[in-house]
């Protein structure tokens, strides 16, 4: 099976401190990856090392085919990161925003309405500006364009946390069938719940590098799980 | 990239237009420059209208260092400039935009206090031409040089004061050719052949490239 994600020994640096210090990981198309540790572990800078968001100091790093290292430019606009930050504007609505999202990303802008309306934002919501929005309804709209986007690699940092139960359950499916379509995804995440997204690995990582990694029962060949229900991967 | 620049540029303005800075805090901040100084110098007629464009084109420097701030403040809200680098946006094209976006602003406060400088200093203005063609480089240069620093002093803990440390020196040869050309135009210049206006041409052109090409390794950081 072909990488989308390919970490050899990978050391990230910031300042003087080392934040990844040694990192060794792979995924495949269509898994779902939980990537858990305890605060500070460096599950945060993992996946923006895998957005291609850290220069890396030492190792070497592919992902979906591109160097990370000489070329990290090439593989950004093919994943999405869903994280901390928003990277919304607040001045503009939450329709500009997703709208901006997907022209920079020269994505389909014909998705914007229907994108809104899946994380319960069309009509008078959408128009809001994000100023005068809640986090649980910025988060909404940082997802409305990720899906919109349709990435083939999902990064996603606590990416239930403020959301309704709701919003959690329309994130949870579209993230199921992403992985339906080849979609990779690596969540990182310290809620024992999961909702509906099953994950095939559970990776811990711990001091800046990959101290467990256990393939879940029952997806002993990668392939990915599209079961509904209630899932307890902790 | 030039799609990218049309992006980000009408993204900023919208945003602009929307928070209304450069309308409510910027332009009165660079009128009431006008009228500190017309104050502290000399109530002379003269004397004012001599200094006319010196003051004014300060006063746009020092205004212009709140535009390019604000320019670049809109992205590091939320880390919205790693949102830009995970779309794929082309950092030249990000920079071209926001020279744009800043561009506009800054020529139409220079609209408006020129309007204010002819109003308190009440200088006769002979070259039009080069006036205009002198301030649309000028303008150019700055929000070139301006948003190139003031991307370069993001990063910094200091970096409300480091701005002006940086663009102030920087940009002082434009403050310098907007200021001689301005009175070769009250003079009644004709701007082919005016020297000045080849600096702030030479200027503009030399941030310009300089910031298309280096902005993606001042971006990354």
């Amino acid at each position: 099976m072909r990488d989308l994600v390919n970490f050899k020994n990978v050391v990230v640096v910031s300042g003087n401190f080392p934040i990844l210090t040694g990192i060794d990981f792979e995924a495949g198309p269509g898994e779902v990856v939980l990537v858990k540790g305890r605060n500070g572990a460096g599950k945060t800078s993992f996946l923006r090392a895998v957005a291609g968001l850290l220069r890396i100091a030492r190792g070497s790093a592919s992902v979906l085919g591109v160097d990370l290292v000489s070329n990290p430019a090439d593989a950004r606009h093919r994943v999405g990161l869903l994280g901390h930050d928003s990277f919304l504007y607040e001045e503009l609505t939450a329709r500009e925003n997703v709208s901006f999202v997907l022209r920079a990303t020269r994505s389909d802008t014909a998705r914007v309405e229907s994108s809104l309306a899946a994380v319960g934002l069309a009509g008078r919501l959408s128009e809001l500006k994000v100023a005068v929005m809640s986090a649980g309804q910025r988060k909404k709209v940082a997802l409305a364009a990720l899906m919109a986007r349709e990435p083939e690699l999902w990064l996603l940092d606590e990416p239930h946390a403020s959301l309704d139960s709701w919003t959690r359950d329309v994130l949870d499916s579209a993230l199921i069938a992403a992985v339906a379509n080849g979609s990779t995804v690596l969540v990182a995440s310290h809620e024992p719940d999961h909702g509906a997204l099953i994950p095939t690995r559970t990776v811990e990582i711990g001091g800046g590098k990959v101290i467990n990694d256990v393939r879940e029962s029952g997806s002993e060949d990668g392939a990915p799980s599209t079961k509904l229900g209630t899932g307890n991967v902790a | 990239m030039w799609r990218d620049a049309l992006l980000i540029a009408g993204k900023d303005l919208r945003i602009e237009l929307r928070s209304k800075v450069t309308f409510n805090q910027i332009l009165p901040f660079g009128f009431i420059v006008l009228i500190v100084f017309a104050f502290a110098l000399d109530t002379s007629p003269d004397t004012l209208q001599m200094v006319a464009p010196g003051l004014f084109w300060l006063a746009v420097l020092i205004s212009s260092i709140l535009g390019v701030d604000r320019a670049i403040a809109i992205e590091t809200h939320d880390n919205a400039s790693d949102g830009l680098l995970v779309y794929g946006v082309d950092p030249g094209g990000i920079f071209l935009g926001k020279v744009a976006s800043v561009f506009v602003q800054l020529f139409l406060l220079e609209i408006v206090l020129t309007i204010a400088m002819i109003v308190l200093y009440g200088p006769k203005i002979g070259g039009w031409p080069l006036v205009t063609i002198s301030a649309v480089f000028a303008t150019l240069g700055i929000s070139a040089a301006g948003v190139l620093y003031s991307q370069l002093a993001s990063s910094s803990k200091a970096k409300q004061t480091l701005l002006p440390l940086l663009l102030v020196p920087v940009a002082s040869p434009v403050l310098l050719a907007a200021t001689k050309s301005w009175q070769d135009a009250f003079a009644g210049s004709a701007w082919l052949v005016d020297p000045w206006l080849r600096l702030l041409i030479v200027f503009a052109v030399v941030y310009l490239a300089l910031g298309t090409v280096f902005y993606n390794s001042i971006l990354e950081g």
